[in-house]
């Protein structure tokens, strides 16, 4: 490891770091917000179950570089243009939320909507104020995959150019040095803990009913 | 693209499309069946005994995290010196993929087994079949829509992570993808993702054909257990 080029370099790195945040979690935000009502449809409505999650399963399996080149010819952007990557990872999470979010819907109780409902709760305060909450540790259990995940699928934009910690990985592979390499892996690692204990947080602190215990 | 795909000579001779194709599935299958060899044998031995599941549950979720593009790139580095010819880029690819590949056979296959119905496997035991025969005629069947699920993940990862590793001289379809964004060559590089993305899912919708047929329907709960399934290994794009 050569720190006196990460000394240097730090004020690039820097920047490579805040776009990699950037491309990684605004995804992760939108996806969620879009997942949510298609994953309650999904819940609600047993005939578009299937072809719901059939399809986001199947969006699933397109491979990242393929999606991020595929983009541009459908939205009529660059292949530059780091809008590419958040629309491709935000694919990636509607696709993996869709499936979690009718599951943490499936996971309440029928006892708890029972009471809910003869609490007086209908509809959608029932669903905000009930369904909602009482789902969020399996909805968080999928958010801290798709937090990790996207972190990693955000470095395979480096293969196009897009500035990101991928692109240290593309830097010491040209001049054959290994510091930005090992350096950007070991910085990819931390994003992903670091997004992942942020999310457990919130979560904690989102469902305060919840036993206090250290999960994995 | 369509120009690209429809041009015959693109897809005949040693750059052809239908070579890369060949290379891409050589490399996919190769790397499956050395992670399978690796994988099985040891999920069924951690489901079996029960040792060692948090150890490893834990290592596939920390793979999960560790960047595609950083890892190979470090791979070549330092492997390659060691090789003269083209191996100097096959094998770290290899490996790589190998790597990527194990952690959701290796967790599917122990979660198959610790899934198996205890009253089936006490079944056998009562009837006098050995704990040979119980894990091959009983847990392992019983536990093969899940293992057949990695196994459908772990290609998927393959297929796309081979893509990726064109960047470091492996053949393959990625090399459409590469190439044509070192020439600029837009409709190179959307062909090539088009192909991709049509071989992936190819082998999403034909394993997901082959499971149904290859599962005993015996396992008549499977509708009740294809949900619980599925949340178990979540397969991530790479």
């Amino acid at each position: 490891m050569n720190f006196e080029w990460l000394a240097r370099q730090s004020d690039y790195i820097l920047g490579l770091v805040g776009w990699h945040i950037v491309l990684a979690v605004t995804p992760l935000i939108l996806g969620l917000l879009i997942a949510l009502p298609i994953g309650l449809l999904a819940h609600r409505k047993r005939i578009v179950y299937t072809p719901i999650i059939g399809t986001a399963g199947l969006l699933y399996t397109v491979p990242s570089l393929a999606l991020f080149v595929l983009l541009p010819q459908v939205l009529g952007t660059r292949i530059l243009d780091p809008l590419n990557i958040i629309v491709a990872l935000t694919v990636y999470t509607v696709a993996l939320l869709v499936r979690v979010v009718t599951d943490a819907l499936a996971s309440v109780p029928e006892e708890t909507i029972q009471a809910a409902t003869a609490m007086g709760y209908r509809g959608w305060q029932r669903f905000l104020l009930v369904e909602l909450p009482v789902g969020i540790p399996v909805i968080s259990a999928g958010m801290r995959v798709a937090a990790v995940s996207n972190v990693s699928l955000v470095s395979i934009a480096a293969l196009l150019g897009i500035p990101q910690i991928g692109s240290l990985f593309t830097q010491g592979f040209q001049l054959r040095f290994y510091t930005p390499i090992i350096a950007g892996i070991i910085l990819c690692l931390v994003l992903a803990l670091v997004l992942d204990g942020i999310i457990m947080f919130i979560t904690r602190r989102l469902t305060p009913w919840t036993p206090k215990v250290v999960t994995s | 693209m369509i120009d690209y795909l429809t041009d015959p000579a693109h897809w005949t001779g040693k750059d052809g499309i239908w070579m890369l194709l060949a290379e891409h599935l050589l490399y996919s299958f190769i790397a499956l069946i050395v992670a399978c060899a690796i994988a099985i044998p040891l999920g069924l031995y951690i489901g079996y005994t029960r040792k060692g599941q948090f150890l490893v549950a834990g290592l596939a979720n920390a793979l999960r995290a560790l960047p595609t593009v950083g890892l190979l790139i470090l791979m070549v580095m330092i492997i390659s010196p060691f090789f003269a010819s083209r191996l100097a880029f096959v094998i770290p690819s290899l490996i790589v993929l190998v790597l990527l590949a194990v952690p959701p056979i290796l967790t599917s296959t122990y979660a198959g087994i610790m899934a198996v119905d205890a009253s089936a496997v006490d079944a056998a035991k009562g009837m006098g079949f050995r704990p040979m025969r119980v894990l091959t005629q009983v847990q392992i069947p019983c536990a093969t829509p899940l293992i057949l699920s990695g196994i459908r993940s772990s290609l998927l990862q393959i297929i796309s992570t081979a893509t990726v590793a064109a960047y470091i001289s492996l053949g393959g379809l990625g090399r459409l993808l590469i190439d044509g964004r070192a020439q600029n060559d837009y409709g190179q590089m959307a062909a090539g993702a088009v192909l991709v993305a049509a071989l992936a899912l190819v082998f999403e919708l034909g394993l997901g054909y082959l499971t149904k047929r290859v599962v005993s329907p015996g396992l008549s709960r499977r509708t009740v257990k294809e949900r619980r399934r599925e949340t178990v290994g979540v397969p991530v794009p790479a």
